[in-house]
């Protein structure tokens, strides 16, 4: 799982029809020192997330299709936490 | 998932059975202020998406999904063409929102 940020939705009209009414967002992982680490993402929302949230991103499909709920969908990605808070050890960078 | 451009698209007449009659299109990963990223890709598609058109694909086992009952052994798809695309990036200073905690060494 990897931490991101929400940067914003997309809409689609046409598309598979397994997507149909689920909010779709763009998510940009994060190193954790809250910087970007590579290139946005599109991926499902299973807890009502919004622009500006940083959240918990599987990137996995058995993981994503289950947190969604539409099992045998081609989707690859879904937000499936808000994170309030992160602790490290000393030490770590 | 991620975005993508298609760029454009790719006839093979000797392929697996599976993938007889689907279309392939060539993709150009976009970030989202819609700029080439990274190295352009062949999908399969199952929106029937054209030249120009933004989209986003799937990548992995859940790129054969669309065709179930068939199975074709692709791990790139096209399944959304993209209407519109919302963007609200904070500004860089806002980075430091939500930080880390280090644990002070005791």
């Amino acid at each position: 799982m990897l931490i991101a940020r929400v940067i914003g939705d997309l809409v689609a009209t046409q598309k598979h029809a397994s997507h149909e009414g689920r909010k779709i967002l763009l998510v940009q992982p994060l190193n954790l020192d809250g910087s970007d680490r590579g290139d946005a993402v599109v991926a499902f929302d299973a807890v009502d997330a919004g622009v500006g949230d940083r959240v918990l991103l599987v990137t996995e499909g058995f993981s994503a299709m289950t947190a969604v709920g539409r099992p045998q969908s081609p989707i690859d990605m879904a937000v499936i936490g808000f994170i309030d808070g992160i602790d490290l050890i000393p030490g770590v960078e | 998932m991620y975005l993508g451009r298609v760029v454009g698209c790719v006839w093979a007449t000797v392929k697996h059975p599976a993938m007889v009659g689907q279309r392939m299109l060539v993709i150009q990963p976009l970030t989202p202020e819609l700029q080439s990223t990274g190295k352009r890709l062949v999908c399969l598609d199952c929106t029937g998406a054209g030249a120009g058109e933004i989209i986003y694909y799937a990548r992995g086992k859940e790129a054969s999904f669309p065709f179930l009952p068939a199975e074709p052994p692709a791990d790139a798809t096209v399944v959304g063409i993209v209407d519109t695309l919302h963007v609200q990036r904070a500004p860089k200073a806002a980075a430091s929102r939500n930080p880390v905690h280090k644990k002070a060494r005791k």
